[in-house]
């Protein structure tokens, strides 16, 4: 992602991106309608009058969605206020049933925050003109302002489903409760943004704010970019790509506009301010409106809801309910454990995997050695069974036992690890199928014995070069001593056999 | 018996004797109620058949000895703009032509509850917006005490079904003076409660910070009767005040010792009132003093705002309320539209009303850029000081005394014309609505042989201190026992 | 002095989507400056510092807990609606010429 001529730090424009991100809060019914949050319904099958604005239904605000919105604000360092208003911004679209959403404007739920973000060297034109190295460089992205609001349904325009000149309605999604996420005009770069973006998802999941699901519309983003002379300080004018979901997507957009207007720049031209759309299949920007014909959203405090009030305390009683988020635990887990930064930051990838890692290092008690497992052979069994982490059978107590088979010699790590998938889709007691399945290690001196005493009769041109010096060539005679003994042998014994015959 | 013109307390007496049955008083009823259709207009809808049905079962819960309240099986008529599950809702707009409500209104649901009986649905003003029941879409009702006047409004059917003796009691909505204005222009109690009171779950709304449910009787006793069963708190309405409701009629204790009443100098002194409206009122006043009462001057300094913080108010939340009529879940679409914005802009222009749009266009113009600080922010400021006025006045009485309008019933089409001389004829009544504090209308005399209103405001969640004025009063006069074609 | 005109309906009339005919519009841009002349006597009150009051009685908003309750069946939430296709409701389509 380095080298797009558009944001090479060559190139004599600055990019300056400001995100707005809409999350789906995870409650099980919508934020003001008693109806149940349902992805993949049918249509209107999860509604409640409430949801199709009937004549005199009435909101009524979803407490768990003011925690989980809280939730988002203290993990991003926004400050919470105490008292926040909920407004109805107004227009007509057929998809918002009562002709206006609710939202927040004046007086929002949070301000002022900020999440940290790791940029690649390479990725950043900034960091390789100044260091002219590839080290990755933390940047924090500051956050102008967190709000809540409710989600609109859908409107199907596809003409195969809805005829040429028909839209279909479905307000499934309509009430479904939102964060707002204002990002200040921060980011630099199409990789600055997917590293954003990467950052706060990991953040929604660990709190368990979101299952942001992008393939699901549960994270969602408008992005604003504009152009400006590098070195310059003022902005210049911005467009807005709406709706984008997937990182893909938002990549190439955010490359496609940057060309469009660093095109028009170029020739001299003027950016209008303008609401764009991406087409995927051509690759390029298209202008949707002109902000002159803007919509008038006409906000104001909705009559039917009271100011939202949340006393300090409450705020203080939400900020201890978050979890130790990614980039505390890496360091921990580095400090504490003792893992490399490698390790600590693949096992902090997703709060389940680290949560799995852990309780297996307790269980154990080597975490270096559980890290090794679970980053190998535990990931590679779950890919193979397609699973997700948090969805195995394997628990952290099983794995333990199999790593302490393979430690004590019971049982060898190539048989360790070919149990893995069965255990990652079923679970069971390592030391039971262990022995059911005949895979203790071989132990038994007779039977290594006599396996060397072949190898060597077998091998002489390699023994010779052993006694000339070459000590490598062990290795290779452990292998054939392994493999006649279907890799059940403990290697130590073996390695100890086979020192004691070839030093005769 | 005749059912006409009975009270509720008369009807549950009547009940208990067994001289009636609910069949029979709701067949009464529904057959007055189809027989004055032509000449007052009062309903919308009728439900003979769920009625009768509903009566059935009263009369089968009686004779099993079980009683639901005090209100079962009595008949009581609702205003069309609150649903009820089955049954149409029209708020007398063609834009929610066909509409079926699937859920029930809660103030409803309480009656129906009680045991009463819902017999129809009564004309208003569309959407609420209007005082003289004039802009319906199903033609407008004729006040009972003379067919060339109007009964008021916005809720002028209920007020007109009441005061015909169709229905010993009838629900209306309260967002500016329409329940208490129709009552006075047609010699009934009307009450509307402190906002928050009455749910507003099922109450199509108009303006949502004003809008109050409410209720029409022949006494002030009937009136706390039916306000105690609809009103309490309802966790499907943010707005809705958590606290207890109390039993009004313990409070009535015929005399008024210990009550201050305050007179606010401005409400007597207002251009363009009826000198023997005044006069009505000032009569009452001397009542008042006599079962008890102290009367005290008190000023409300704002009030000559009220009516243009009011509309501003009204309008933008109405705007914005009525968005919801699009046309594509329920009610009218226009047939004959191109593309979405053109069925949009036909149907809301064939739906609504000419009122309706007025006021929708001004809402819209007083919320839009560049004009919110100057209009909405500035109104919602006054706003507080109309209320803080209230609360200055009650710190030296406990409920105010005031004409319910300037004038008495006015004839059709006097005040179609310029619709500002109708805004102003709520000058009474909209400041309670701006400040959230109850108020009721009762009838306290005639000019020309049209009732005269008088309106009692009490402080906030206060109900008991004017529903016993307005009772001790009923005790000692009988303004309230004439009615449409009664003699003197 | 004039406070609202001609055009100014015509586009609150556009946000509002409402489609006025030249005779209605001209009508209401009268009553409407009509009525914010009236309006103006709100300007004898200094209200700078007032708190506005957007809400009657001082409360802050209940909370609900997150309980979901059963769906309104599909068939009863589109029975109202003037057009529908399976359960979904049907909209014309927005043509090009229109403005959103
Ligand atoms: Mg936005
Ligand atoms: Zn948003």
């Amino acid at each position: 992602m380095a080298d797009h001529a558009s944001q090479s730090p060559d190139s004599k424009y600055e990019v300056v991106i400001g995100l707005e991100t809409h999350v789906h809060l995870r409650t099980a019914s919508k934020l003001f309608s008693p109806a149940p949050v349902l992805y993949g319904e049918e249509p209107n099958h999860s509604v409640h009058p409430v949801c199709l604005a009937l004549p005199g239904v009435l909101p009524v605000l979803n407490r768990h969605a003011v925690e989980l919105a809280i939730r988002a604000c203290l993990a991003t360092h926004c400050t919470v206020h105490e008292r926040s208003i909920f407004a109805r911004k107004n227009y007509f679209y057929p998809d918002l049933p009562k002709g206006y959403q609710i939202s927040q404007f004046e007086e929002p739920l949070a301000t002022k925050g900020w999440i940290e973000i790791v940029i690649d060297g390479a990725d950043s034109g900034e960091s390789v003109s100044e260091k002219g190295d590839v080290e990755p460089t933390n940047k924090r992205i500051r956050l102008t302002r967190i709000h809540m609001e409710e989600d609109a349904g859908k409107s199907i325009h596809d003409e195969g489903i809805a005829g040429s000149d028909a839209t279909l309605v479905d307000l499934n999604r309509c009430g479904v409760p939102l964060v707002e996420i204002v990002s200040e005009p921060d980011l630099r770069s199409a990789a600055e943004v997917s590293a954003y973006l990467r950052t706060l998802r990991s953040l929604l999941r660990y709190t368990e704010v979101s299952h942001a699901d992008m393939e699901l519309g549960q994270l969602r983003c408008d992005v604003n970019i504009s152009l400006r002379i590098r070195g310059e300080q003022e902005y210049g004018t911005r467009t807005e790509l709406k709706n984008l979901n997937s990182f893909r997507f938002i990549e190439e957009a955010i490359e496609a506009e940057v060309k469009r207007q660093t095109a028009i720049l170029d020739e001299g031209g003027e950016i209008l301010q303008a609401t764009l759309r991406y087409d995927p299949e051509r690759r390029e920007t298209f202008v949707m409106r002109l902000k002159e014909d803007s919509d008038d959203y006409r906000y104001f405090p909705d009559p039917d809801l009271i100011p939202l009030v949340v006393s300090a305390q409450e705020i203080e009683r939400i900020r201890r309910q978050i979890p130790e988020l990614a980039e505390q635990k890496c360091e921990r887990f580095q400090s504490e454990h003792g893992l490399s930064e490698y390790a600590a930051t693949q096992l902090t990838q997703t709060r389940a995997l680290s949560d799995f890692f852990e309780a297996t290092a307790v269980a154990h008690g080597q975490p270096k050695s559980v890290a090794n497992w679970v980053l190998r052979d535990v990931m590679q069994a779950t890919k193979e069974c397609d699973l997700e982490i948090d969805a195995i059978a394997l628990t952290p107590e099983q794995l333990a036992n199999l790593i302490r088979l393979v430690d004590d010699g019971k049982t060898t790590a190539k048989s360790a690890s070919a149990l893995l998938p069965e255990l990652v889709r079923l679970g069971g007691d390592p030391v039971a199928l262990v022995r059911e399945r005949g895979l203790e290690a071989v132990s038994d001196t007779g039977v290594i014995d006599q396996a060397v005493a072949d190898v060597i009769a077998e091998n002489p041109e390699n023994v010779e070069k052993y006694h000339q010096g070459d000590e490598k060539v062990i290795n290779f005679l452990m292998g054939q001593v392994m493999k006649k003994t279907q890799g059940k042998a403990n290697p130590a014994s073996v390695r100890e056999a086979l020192a004691r015959v070839l030093d005769q | 018996m005749s059912t006409a013109f009975a009270t509720i307390d008369e009807l549950r007496t009547a009940l208990d004797s067994g001289k009636s049955s609910v069949v029979e008083i709701v067949t009464d009823c529904i057959e007055r109620a189809e027989a004055s259709q032509d000449s007052i207009h009062a309903f919308i809808g009728l439900r003979a058949a769920g009625a009768i049905d509903d009566a059935k079962r009263a009369d089968a819960r009686r004779a099993s000895g079980e009683v639901l309240s005090p209100l079962d099986g009595i008949p009581v008529a609702i205003k069309d703009n609150m649903v009820q599950a089955g049954e149409p809702t029209t708020c007398a707009s063609r834009i929610l032509e066909g509409f079926v409500s699937p859920y029930t209104a809660t103030a409803v649901e309480r009656l129906e509850r009680a045991g009463a009986i819902i017999i129809g649905r009564t004309n208003m003003d569309e959407f609420a917006m209007g005082s003289s029941t004039e802009h319906s879409h199903f033609g407008p009702t004729r006040n009972p005490w003379d067919l060339t006047r109007t009964p008021g409004g916005s809720s002028g059917g209920s007020a007109a079904a009441v005061a015909a003796g169709i229905v010993p009691a009838a629900l209306g909505s309260d967002t500016g003076g329409s329940i208490r204005q129709p009552a006075a222009f047609c010699g009934v109690v009307g009450m509307k409660p402190t906002y928050g009171r009455v749910s507003r779950w099922g109450l199509v709304a108009f303006a949502s910070s004003l809008d109050q449910i409410g209720a029409f009787a022949r006494t002030a006793r009937d009136c706390a009767e039916v306000i105690e069963v609809i009103a309490g708190h309802d966790h499907r309405d943010s707005t809705s005040i958590p606290a207890p409701v109390p039993h009004y009629a313990e409070s009535f204790h015929g005399d008024l010792n210990g009550v201050t009443l305050g007179i606010p100098t401005e409400y007597f002194e207002a251009e363009g009132v009826d000198s023997d409206v005044l006069e009505s009122v000032r009569a009452a006043i001397g009542q008042f003093e006599k079962a008890g009462a102290k009367t005290v001057e008190v000023s409300l300094p704002h009030t000559r705002y009220a009516i243009a913080t009011y509309y501003l108010i009204a309008n933008a939340e109405a705007s914005s309320n009525l968005a919801r009529f699009d046309g594509v879940r329920y009610g009218h679409r226009s047939r004959d539209a191109n593309g979405l914005t053109q069925m949009y802009r036909k149907t809301r222009s064939e739906g609504f009303g000419t009122e309706v749009q007025r006021r929708i266009v001004l809402g819209t113009y007083v919320l839009s850029a560049g004009y919110y600080d100057a209009y909405y922010r500035k109104a919602q400021q006054v706003r507080t000081l109309v209320r803080s006025d209230f609360e200055r006045a009650f710190e030296t009485c406990d409920a105010l005394v005031t004409p319910t309008s300037p004038e008495v019933a006015f004839a059709f089409g006097d005040k179609t014309d310029d619709p500002l001389t109708m805004y102003l004829s709520d000058i009474y009544t909209a400041s309670a609505n701006l400040a959230g504090i109850p108020g009721v209308s009762i009838p306290c005399g005639r000019v020309g042989g049209l009732p005269v209103g008088l309106q009692l405001l009490g402080k906030p969640l206060d109900e008991t201190t004017p529903l016993r004025v307005a009772d001790a009063y009923q005790r000692a006069t009988d303004h309230h026992l004439h009615h449409a074609g009664s003699s003197e | 002095m004039s406070h609202i005109n001609r055009s100014q309906i015509d586009r609150v009339a556009e946000l509002a989507r409402l489609s006025l005919s030249d005779e209605e519009a001209d009508r209401l841009s009268i009553e409407l400056d009509s009525f914010l002349g009236y309006v103006e006597t709100l300007n004898e009150l200094n209200t700078e510092g007032i708190v506005p009051t957007s809400h009657p009685i001082p409360l802050s908003t209940p909370m609900r807990d997150d309980l979901p309750e059963p769906p309104i069946d599909p068939e009863l939430a589109i029975r109202n609606a003037p057009e529908s296709a399976g359960s979904a409701f049907v909209v014309p389509k927005v043509i090009d010429s229109e403005s959103l």
